[in-house]
């Protein structure tokens, strides 16, 4: 009988215990978040910090952006071309290209990008640091590590997400312009006159700004959060690189359909 | 990398940028065109606006002159109420007759004003008193459905 009871109560115990690590881990992470904001004065003040890391997460990361954005936009402009010239709509190629850029595959694939491009090795910097002891050196020092690395790291990719998802759908739409006006021969004005119509600044461009923004700030916030909690050995750190990755991707997901539930229901958009 | 390096590209980076977001903003979307331009309102009452949306356009001959700004139910006439922005730069008189149309078989519904003859002009918030609703489709068939109906029966009794 006994046998059997502890049977039963091992696995609720794992689950147990694995949900209370969870709820104590997003407790810590949010405590880590607010004190970062709080001492990102130094962050800006010493902005020669910051624009660093902007090369590093946003400079470094164009080329990956740039090809994938033309590549996806000149997909888009195959695909969108075959479906709609069975309705003898093909001059709507434009506003298909922009709108899916602009309200989705922007933000969200430039977001992916960003994740497994810049969010990855900022975890990887900072896990290392903390696993070579440079951030408990620094603390020896009276240097707040959290100011000092994680702050810039923080907002430099903040600053630079963005500005990488407008270049993104500006280089998709590109795409399907190659492939739409110049391969396949859709009328070249109905093209951009068309999406012009169709694309508000206001409902669809600045609602694509600010779905970028708020995955910007998911991104760098797990990067620097998974990079500072790292386990310090190799294994804790590329553990943590993973679980930045995968972490950041599923939140991306997740947001955007919260943001889009929010900004796109019915025709009453913002 | 000195640090002058590294500045010289994230100005390049941040330039580019905002390139891009200007460019979204300017040939992708209508930034230019339509938005800034002055406006004034004007409402109508429909019987019924079928799938009539805000932001679809009001044209007159073929051309953009407006855009729905609000479409509301007046609880008092059972009416619905279509308050239009209208581009200031064009004109129209105060009997000019407001229809609920589509474009193509299957397009979107659009409202397209026929201009009237009077000499007095619309004003901001004046009310067109001539409209016509959108047409419904099953009420068209019903309709087709009862003449038909009623010619059958007038057959019968005139043998």
């Amino acid at each position: 009988m006994t046998q059997f009871a502890e049977r039963v109560a091992q696995p609720l115990r794992r689950l147990g215990q694995s949900v209370s690590t969870r709820i104590w881990r997003l407790g810590f992470a949010s405590r880590f978040f607010f004190y970062m904001l709080v001492h990102s004065g130094t962050a800006l003040r010493r902005f020669h910090l910051t624009m660093r890391e902007i090369y590093f997460s946003g400079v470094l990361s164009l080329i990956i952006i740039l090809v994938s954005g033309l590549f996806v936009g000149m997909v888009l402009g195959l695909q969108g071309y075959e479906t709609l010239q069975r309705y003898g709509a093909s001059e709507s190629l434009g506003v298909l290209v922009a709108l899916s850029l602009v309200r989705e595959l922007g933000p969200v694939v430039a977001g992916l990008l960003f994740a497994s491009r810049a969010g990855s090795a900022i975890t990887a910097e900072i896990g290392l640091m903390k696993a070579t002891e440079q951030i408990s050196a620094m603390e020896m020092m009276a240097v707040d590590p959290i100011a000092r690395v994680v702050a810039p790291r923080f907002w430099g990719g903040v600053i630079s997400m963005p500005l990488l998802a407008a270049l993104f759908s500006g280089m998709g739409i590109f795409g399907g312009y190659l492939v739409g006006v110049q391969l396949i021969g859709v009328d070249e004005g109905a093209f951009w006159s068309q999406m012009q119509a169709a694309v508000d600044v206001r409902s669809d461009i600045l609602n694509g700004v600010i779905k970028s923004v708020v995955f910007g700030f998911a991104v760098c916030w797990i990067a620097v959060f998974e990079g500072y909690d790292a386990p310090p050995t190799a294994e804790g750190v590329s553990g943590a690189t993973t679980r930045t990755v995968v972490t950041s991707s599923l939140a991306i997901l997740a947001l955007d359909f919260m943001l889009t539930a929010l900004m796109f229901t019915g025709g009453n958009a913002s | 990398m000195n640090r002058s390096t590294i500045d010289l590209w994230v100005g390049i980076f941040v330039a580019i940028g905002f390139a891009a977001l200007l460019f979204l903003a300017m040939k992708v979307g209508n930034l230019a065109s339509f938005s800034t331009a002055q406006t004034y309102q004007v409402q109508a009452n429909f019987a019924n606006i079928g799938g009539l949306k805000v932001r679809a356009p009001i044209k007159s001959a073929g051309v953009v002159v407006g855009r729905v700004a609000e479409v509301r139910f007046d609880n008092e006439s059972f009416e619905a109420m279509v308050t239009m922005n209208m581009d200031a730069r064009y004109q129209f008189p105060r009997d000019t007759v407001a229809k609920i149309l589509t474009s193509g078989l299957l397009g979107e519904q659009y409202i397209g004003l026929e201009a009237g003859g009077d000499s007095a002009m619309l004003k901001s918030s004046d009310r067109l008193r001539l409209t016509q609703s959108a047409v419904v489709l099953e009420n068209l068939i019903s309709q087709f459905l009862f003449n038909k109906a009623q010619e059958g029966k007038d057959n019968k009794d005139a043998k």
